[in-house]
């Protein structure tokens, strides 16, 4: 629980960290002015032996993006209010971060629009590579870990169309020292095995077992010497990968928490005298803020998964908490001074990518033109424009959804369209053209199909309320990380806080306004079904056509389907 | 699925089906109740008490049809430090009582793993008992999901 004394330790800690990055007093102004540097973004206080980069759920976008935050991103029980549970004026409060400044665009949806066209993308895997050669320069080779979260080959045309080779060759050049994943099983066993063998570094995974013979299925554990300390990294793949994702792709592995494993590993890497132990993990923030308070001795985690980004890393029951986003927009950063064995100080920022201000790594940038050209045409041409802004990050339905859900009805003709709750998925400005990389960057995966299949209201209520518990259980370790499944025909009343069965209510048909009811039967549409022999037509190539005929889109954002009863 | 007397009498008359929708698994499963009562047939009355018994299972079921369920029991395993045996409830299944194992000292330890398969949502219990005549348990919530949307 954080007390009032906590938070003002975190808004004082978040001042000192801005102002550090030079971006403190009227950074609007100072970027209007062509102040804002590559140099301000690397500006840290710099410390002790070991520097620990983290990098996490980029989906596979080599490229800058817009990635509007979410407006809606509810915390409950113990977790609610806390970071990450904070969006709008709230983060800017709590964090100490003036309104309209660059920290405001990267973290918030305040003036999105607005701070968008002035600031312009964040990331593209080429700033990400300048400012990771810049600290390793600075701090040496020898002090810096660079460590990649996950969620890294699936979300764009290109990591589809190459089985998400274009991001293993990239993200080789940035000499990552470990990896863990999540999206990455999503390419099947045999795949999955032939892109980590082609990495070069090693996958870790703590809680991966065989599910034959529940034996670990991955090294748990790397060690590294770092600035003369010894240093272990524990990788832990999302846990419920077979349950959010299909497991008939990787029948082979049994996932889950199991933080007696994770303690028992801990345990391990003190035996063989790692002086730091780190966990580079893809459980998602409120899991590891559980896991940080259950198992000792991990002085760091680096989380993944839930795509949250706070300005600097959180300490809770004496971990650091580090949170780096997500789709390229940051890069985390922790220094470690360690003393006598142990971890006697630290300094932390997340880095923003602002693409505008960084020079872009011509090593990594001639890289992405290569693994690019073969589809350049393709991913460039325009399918049609958009008149609203198109996002999707939100616990709620997001215009891009909204989108989907019209076409999923249009195009298969059925009542009511169900469109999964990702995070991931970039975003579109007023006025933009869509192209096929933008439609790619919002459904590109393998399980793509369409289903349209006859349910009971009493099936659709049984599985709004069942997502709703992944998401909103008062115990995180019942968290699956995703969001609320997207809805189109209908709307419904959400209370997150209730008990499951008991969330939903009010759900009544779009137009006619006619409850749902339990015993009758309603034509559905969705698609990333983890069932195996799903027919239907591919999500992307569905939606272009829509798109297509369409050829100008408006969404309306106030449009809500959902009526949240906090 | 639950729905209390008040929700019911408030929502509209669609969500009232609901509520006799979400009765429809009753009839052939297990209550908690039920449960109880077999831990105490099992115990011949007496009330287990906390520790000892350390019960692992996953939060939430892969594959509700094989879980891994394993157990452990602390003990000396000799002289009247001995585990008999050990039971596990699935308190929502159509048969709760799913496995019993025996020990003897030449076991050498209390330790015992298999997989059930859990038709819903529910407890898992694992009551041990000990030569002496004491019992012990130990409870853990399985989530069984229809399968979800994560990212």
């Amino acid at each position: 629980m954080h007390t009032r004394r906590d938070f003002l330790q975190y808004a004082l800690n978040a001042g000192f960290v801005l102002g550090a990055a030079g971006l403190g007093a009227n950074p609007t102004r100072a970027l209007a002015q062509q102040k804002l540097t590559q140099d301000d973004l690397l500006k840290f206080d710099s410390k002790g032996q070991v520097t620990l980069l983290h990098f996490t759920d980029c989906h596979a976008q080599l490229k800058p993006v817009y990635f509007r935050p979410p407006d809606t991103n509810i915390g409950v029980g113990a977790y609610a209010g806390v970071p990450p549970h904070l969006v709008a004026q709230e983060f800017l409060d709590y964090f100490n971060i003036e309104r309209g400044s660059p920290y405001a665009y990267a973290h918030t949806m305040v003036d999105y629009v607005d701070l968008a066209r002035t600031y312009g993308k964040l990331g593209g895997l080429d700033r990400t590579a300048t400012l990771v050669k810049a600290i390793r320069a600075d701090r040496g080779d020898d002090k810096v870990l660079f460590l990649d979260g996950g969620d890294t080959w699936q979300g764009s045309y290109t990591s589809l169309k190459t089985n998400g080779m274009d991001m293993v060759e990239c993200m080789k050049l940035l000499k990552p020292d470990a990896m863990t994943g999540h999206w990455e099983f999503t390419f099947g066993e045999d795949r999955f095995l032939e892109l980590i063998e082609a990495m070069g570094y090693p996958f870790l995974a703590s809680n991966i077992f065989d599910a034959e013979w529940d034996e670990p299925a991955f090294e748990p554990t790397a060690y590294f010497e770092r600035g003369g300390v010894k240093v272990a990294v524990i990788g832990q793949a999302m846990p419920y990968t077979p349950i959010a994702n299909p497991s008939w792709m990787f029948p082979k592995w049994s996932f889950g928490i199991r933080p007696e494993v994770l303690q028992e590993n801990v345990d391990a890497a003190r035996a063989e005298g790692a002086e730091v132990v780190v966990m580079l993990s893809h459980n998602g923030f409120d899991v590891d803020r559980k896991i940080a308070s259950t198992v000792s001795g991990l002085d760091v985690i680096v989380t993944g998964h839930t795509h949250d980004a706070t300005p600097f890393a959180l300490e809770v029951d004496g971990t650091l908490l580090m949170s780096s986003g997500s789709h390229g927009k940051y890069l985390g950063r922790i220094d470690l001074e360690v003393k006598d064995g142990k971890v006697a100080g630290y300094s932390s920022n997340l880095i923003p990518v602002f693409s505008d201000v960084i020079t872009p790594d011509p090593e990594m940038a001639a890289k992405i033109d290569e693994v690019r050209a073969p589809y350049e045409a393709e991913t460039q041409r325009v399918i049609g424009r958009t008149d609203s802004l198109l996002y999707r990050r939100g616990n709620f339905n997001g215009t891009w959804d909204d989108l989907i859900c019209q076409g999923i009805m249009e195009e298969r003709d059925t009542q009511i369209a169900l469109s999964p709750g990702f995070r991931w998925g970039t975003t579109l400005l007023p006025g933009s053209d869509i192209t096929i990389d933008d439609l790619y960057s919002e459904t590109s995966m393998n399980y793509p199909s369409v289903y349209r299949l006859e349910f009971t209201g009493a099936q659709i209520k049984d599985i709004m309320e069942d997502v709703c518990d992944n998401l909103f259980n008062k115990d995180p370790f019942l968290q699956q990380g995703g969001d609320m499944v997207r809805v189109g025909g209908f709307s419904y009343a959400c209370a997150p806080e209730a008990e499951m069965g008991d969330r939903i209510s009010e759900m009544r048909l779009t137009g006619s306004g006619e409850p749902i009811e339990a015993d009758k039967t309603y034509v559905v549409g969705g698609w990333a079904s983890v069932n195996e022999g799903v027919e239907g037509p591919a999500i992307y190539d569905l939606m272009e056509d829509y798109i297509t005929k369409k050829s100008v889109v408006s969404l309306d954002p106030e449009a809500a389907a959902v009526r949240v009863i906090r | 699925m639950q729905l209390t007397r008040r929700n019911v009498l408030g929502l509209t008359a669609g969500a009232a089906a609901f509520a006799m929708a979400g009765g429809r698994f009753s009839p052939a499963l297990a209550s908690a109740e039920d449960a109880e009562k077999m831990v105490m047939d099992f115990t011949g009355g007496v009330t287990p008490g906390e520790g000892k018994v350390s019960l692992n299972t996953p939060e939430i079921a892969e594959n509700g049809n094989t879980v891994p369920v394993s157990v452990t029991v602390e003990s000396a395993m000799e002289g009247d430090d001995l585990v008999e045996s050990v039971i596990i409830f699935a308190d929502g299944n159509p048969n709760p009582a799913v496995a019993t194992f025996h020990f003897t000292e030449m076991s050498g330890e209390a330790l015992a793993t298999t997989r059930i398969r859990l038709a819903k949502t529910q407890n898992v219990i694992a009551v041990a008992k000990m030569k002496d005549g004491s019992v012990f348990m130990d409870k853990k919530e399985v989530k069984v999901t229809i399968g979800g949307c994560g990212g």
